[in-house]
């Protein structure tokens, strides 16, 4: 086991047909931490993703995981894509499916071993998903699906887990079960979390560190040293305020600027 | 239907390449359809039908045999819609609209310029409806080996397909190369249709690929059984509309039989809506099954 951070993300930039879409972006993901990488939507989160799973190209900068430059298939990686809706028409059931993130990019058949069965259930009761472990996947609500992309994730024993906006589309009980969930499971596992999210006060108690990213440019540090007024005004380029209430965060621009790139705030609710 | 096994049924030459060539060609096209169904590509695969029209009636104006005019166009139309196609599935779509529009045209002009030639419309029932008493026995070779070279390529890249079927991103993730496999899945769909072409005829091959394939779908819960049902009830509906075909010359007093494509297609037809009612579905939907609104609810983010 290497001491080098799980990931770092050195200067990268990338730019789509002349457009900067990251701009010398840096931060570093320390063994079995939790990281938000918070901002709106079209931000640039999901291509910073890709650029770590190798699918898309620098324009400079590099990207290491466990201090080895990025390769095709990273087996260290675990990921859950942004959007994955599991069809009504895909005949496997959840356990099927996991067990699918053992070997599914190699060729031919072969007989899944004792010890990758036992993986899987081990895994699948991880996640708490044995109870719908054996229905067929596309029956499983947003939530269930949900753990068990989760699960797929993390049956290859990554050291690095990437999740694309996982709490978009839940409902706040769901979100409130996957964020605790990932959290023990990123402690049990000893696996580090980079979790992209447009939203970040579900993230707060369990955020080790923060990587907020807007305009192509990103801050990064624990959430108190990031989420101050004075960092995300120079962020953003025009002045922010920064309120801490009951435990929650709220940013806000000033009146006359431009709001519509902060990420949105949640209904205030009384907990 | 008491002429149903008469003395020679089984020892008929025709009758005998008809099984033969049914059955191998519902295999592969039920296999192949499993996977077209998940990976949505349905209408793909009835625009391949459409291009294999333009080969089968082309190859009957060249004087080739129509498999071959099936098997070529198809797999040239292919990889056609792969390399027009970008990733995207809306511009696979356009893509597959494209090429089917030309190569439908095409089709109009070979089967006019077909029934010129032989003075004859059978050539258009041949090739858009089948006519699998017809064949000739040595077709048998050819498609045995293509029947197996594409089950073959299925095979090795199973595990990638299959991943690729669920989510490209997720595929793509692991260094699975997305457009190869899916350009590989496009050849075996072109030899799919070929396939059942030559046994349903080409515009109804679609029935052949998508109905079984459906039917087990929603009959089990694993991809394994899936398969094994698709290709069961391909091989059953065919031999069955075989034989119905065949008992049908008996069924009324002019002596005309009906053609065996409108059994095949009827019986995948019957299958499918009966696997549709509520006692059978009840038997395979998951113990926890949840109301199908949350693919609603997530897709509207």
């Amino acid at each position: 086991m290497s001491d080098a951070p799980v990931l770092e993300v050195d200067h990268v930039s990338v730019s789509f047909g002349g457009r900067t879409i990251l701009d010398e972006v840096s931060f570093d993901v320390q063994r079995g931490e939790f990281t938000g990488l918070i901002g709106s939507n079209g931000v640039g989160k999901t291509t910073l993703l890709r650029a770590i799973l190798g699918l898309q190209r620098l324009a400079s900068g590099e990207i290491r995981v466990e201090g080895e430059a990025l390769s095709r298939h990273n087996h260290r990686l675990g990921y859950v894509p942004q959007k994955v809706v599991l069809d009504v028409d895909i005949p496997m059931r959840a356990r099927d499916f996991v067990a699918l993130g053992l070997d599914a990019q190699r060729f031919g058949f072969s007989r899944r071993t004792t010890a990758q069965r036992d993986r899987v259930d081990e895994i699948l009761r991880d996640v708490d998903a044995e109870r719908f472990a054996d229905s067929r996947v596309g029956s499983l609500s947003g939530g269930e699906q949900q753990r068990v992309l989760i699960a797929h994730a993390l049956v290859g024993e990554p050291s690095l887990l990437l999740l694309d906006e996982p709490l978009a589309n839940l409902d706040p009980k769901s979100v409130q079960e996957i964020v605790s969930l990932l959290h023990r499971v990123a402690n049990d596992h000893d696996v580090a979390v980079l979790l992209s999210a447009h939203e970040m006060n579900a993230l707060l108690p369990v955020m080790d560190r923060i990587v907020y990213v807007t305009n192509g440019r990103a801050a990064s540090g624990t959430t108190d040293e990031v989420v101050q007024s004075d960092v995300l005004s120079a962020l953003y380029g025009h002045h922010v305020d920064v309120l801490k209430l009951h435990g929650r965060v709220l940013v806000i621009a000033e009146p006359g600027q431009d709001d519509a790139e902060i990420p949105q705030h949640p209904t205030l609710t009384v907990n | 239907m008491h002429y149903l096994f008469e003395p020679g049924f089984f020892s008929s030459s025709p009758v005998r390449v008809a099984f033969a060539i049914g059955a191998v060609s519902a295999i592969v096209s039920a296999i192949v359809g499993v996977f077209t169904v998940m990976r949505g590509q349905s209408f793909a695969g009835h625009a391949l039908s459409d291009v294999a029209t333009t080969g089968g009636s082309g190859a009957f104006f060249f004087n080739l045999s129509p498999l071959v005019g099936f098997l070529g166009a198809g797999v040239l139309g292919a990889g056609a819609m792969e390399a027009v196609g970008v990733q995207r599935l809306r511009g696979r779509d356009v893509a597959t609209g494209i090429v089917l529009g030309f190569a439908t045209g095409l089709a109009a002009l070979f089967l006019y310029l077909d029934t010129t030639k032989s003075a004859t419309t059978g050539v258009s029932q041949q090739i858009l409806f089948g006519s699998i008493f017809t064949l000739d026995p040595s077709t048998i070779p050819l498609v045995v080996v293509m029947s197996v070279i594409t089950l073959g390529v299925l095979a090795v890249i199973f595990r990638p397909l299959l991943l690729s079927s669920i989510s490209p991103d997720l595929a793509a993730a692991r260094g699975i190369s997305v457009r190869v496999i899916g350009l590989l899945f496009m050849l075996a769909l072109a030899v799919a249709v070929g396939l059942s072409s030559i046994a349903v005829g080409s515009l109804l091959s679609t029935a052949l690929l998508i109905g079984p394939a459906a039917t087990a779908l929603r009959l089990t819960r694993n991809l394994r059984s899936a398969l094994i049902v698709a290709g069961a009830l391909g091989v059953a509906a065919t031999w069955v509309g075989i034989i119905l075909a065949y008992d049908s010359f008996y069924w009324f007093t002019s002596s005309q039989g009906l053609p065996v494509s409108f059994f095949i297609v009827a019986l995948i037809f019957l299958g499918y809506l009966l696997s549709g009612l509520p006692a059978v579905r009840r038997r395979t939907s998951s113990p926890t099954a949840a109301a199908p609104t949350h693919s609603l609810e997530r897709v509207a983010g």
